[in-house]
């Protein structure tokens, strides 16, 4: 599943669709391949502040424990119930339906282009 | 890293790969839990061609084995295997085999890949001693291929000239698999009916491909690890490893201390049978579903009481399942104790292993 050119990326994996100041924040095909079978998602609650680059969520597979780290600084004002109850979703489609949390945000931090994403994951 | 005669087979079929002994082997082909449930409910099929094949021979063989084990080989049955550990003379756990008897002066024992020097240098060690000289590694000339799960058999068959049906649980045959001659052991580590095949390495890719087109699923090492939990096996550095001695990890059964020949360990283990164990492994359920993982701490109120050694959301009962060591004064069923989640407590309950046991 190639990364969609339309989202920015972080280096641990995250997606970002901004529009205004609203974020919806995913994890990418290429972190869903690697922890396997998503289990177990735990999202942080509406209204709770996310900071740049720490940890406000766990993704959990059969096999191993992946973190959800927070691309920006802002609030939370969306939580994605469908995944909670079917957290194959972030499987299936890690890009659309499987999307977990959307933030409110004030400062956009410097994200990584699809291309430095590519680059990263070594896809072309 | 030392790959599988098979890896280009997993890497065609789309394998993501991982690190398992020191070996670079498949952890999945698709998806873990559709790979679990192909071994519970059909047929799976898994490279295990990483573990160890030690092949011991000579007039001395029977009495060797009995020295340099925990169990009494020479009772084994020609054509039967059986679960064993080999000690170090402190009694903890080098590693964990399966011993066949394949003739009157032939035995064949399976090590984790993890640990085939360790176990190739103490055997050979101890043969030095005994002045035996029939200790052979033949691990790199066989590929191991499970076959496991309900219809593992009946698919198996369809490749294997020999009867398959009348040969029991724990026993070894040889046979033409898709005509290249093999063993077949009826063994696993999954909690299901199915065999392990052995066959030359050099043939593994066309009988890997043949057992594929009778129906089976290939099948990682995720989809083995989560089988084995629920079946309640251990995995060696898991709940096993050198510090650990038999009695506290459940396995006093396997080590056969009445005998009159001595063994690597004996006095050490004849010890530590009497002692009563500081903490014992237990099995643990929660509810939820989050699950207790490796080196999560255990406790009882506030005290910690002991260590997670393996735990997942278990695929088939879709509850966590766990197992651990905790002290002597929690293990008993039904106790109730808490682990740490990565900072929260959650609670679980002491049961019976296995978790999972087919019907």
């Amino acid at each position: 599943m190639s990364n969609p050119e339309n989202l920015q990326y972080t280096k641990e994996h995250e997606w970002v669709l901004v529009e205004g100041d609203l974020a919806t924040i995913g994890i990418t095909a290429y972190a869903a391949e690697k922890l396997g079978d998503v289990v177990f998602v735990d999202l942080p609650k509406v209204g709770t502040s996310t900071t740049y680059m720490k940890i406000c969520g766990e993704i959990e597979s059969t096999k191993s424990v992946g973190e959800l780290y927070a691309p920006l600084d802002g609030e939370v004002v969306e939580t994605n119930d469908s995944v909670v109850s079917a957290p194959e979703t972030v499987n299936s489609d890690p890009f659309g339906a499987g999307w977990l949390i959307k933030v409110r945000f004030t400062n956009l931090p410097e994200l990584l282009t699809v291309a430095q994403y590519n680059e990263l994951t070594g896809e072309a | 890293m030392p790959q599988t005669p098979l890896h280009a087979e997993h890497a065609r079929l789309g394998a993501s790969f991982t690190d398992f002994g020191g070996w670079e082997m498949p952890v999945r082909y698709t998806s873990d839990l559709a790979e679990h449930q192909a071994v519970r409910e059909s047929a799976g099929l898994f490279d295990i061609s990483h573990m160890a094949e030690i092949f011991i021979t000579g007039v001395e063989a029977a009495s060797f084995l009995d020295y340099a084990l925990v169990i009494k080989s020479s009772a084994i049955a020609i054509g039967k295997a059986k679960y064993a550990l080999i000690c170090n003379e402190a009694g903890g756990i080098i590693d964990d085999l399966i011993v066949y008897r394949l003739e009157e002066n032939e035995f064949l024992v399976i090590a984790n890949a993890g640990n085939r020097q360790e176990v190739v240098a103490a055997l050979k060690e101890r043969a030095e001693t005994k002045g035996f000289n029939g200790v052979e590694d033949k691990s790199d000339d066989f590929a191991l291929l499970a076959v496991q799960g309900p219809r593992a058999t009946e698919l198996l068959q369809k490749i294997v000239d020999a009867n398959l049906d009348p040969l029991p649980y724990y026993s070894i045959a040889t046979g033409n698999i898709d005509g290249v001659a093999g063993y077949l052991c009826r063994t696993g580590y999954t909690g299901e009916d199915g065999f392990e095949v052995l066959v030359p390495s050099s043939s593994s890719v066309q009988i890997f491909n043949a057992l594929l087109n009778t129906g089976i699923s290939a099948c990682g090492l995720a989809a083995r690890d989560t089988l084995r939990l629920e079946a309640g096996m251990p995995l060696y550095g898991h709940e096993l490893n050198l510090h650990v001695n038999p009695f506290e990890a459940g396995l006093g059964r396997v080590v056969k201390l009445e005998r009159d020949e001595d063994f690597v360990g004996k006095e050490a283990l004849i010890a530590l049978s009497t002692k009563d164990q500081d903490t014992v492994l237990v099995g643990l359920t929660g509810e939820g579903k989050r699950a207790a993982r490796a080196e999560y701490k255990i406790y009882d109120g506030e005290t910690e009481i002991g260590e997670i050694t393996s735990g997942a959301l278990s695929p088939t009962l879709g509850y966590p399942v766990a197992m651990g060591f905790v002290r002597k004064a929690n293990s008993e069923l039904g106790s109730e104790v808490s682990v740490d989640i990565r900072g929260t407590r959650l609670p679980m309950t002491v049961v019976k292993l296995p978790f999972y046991k087919r019907k």
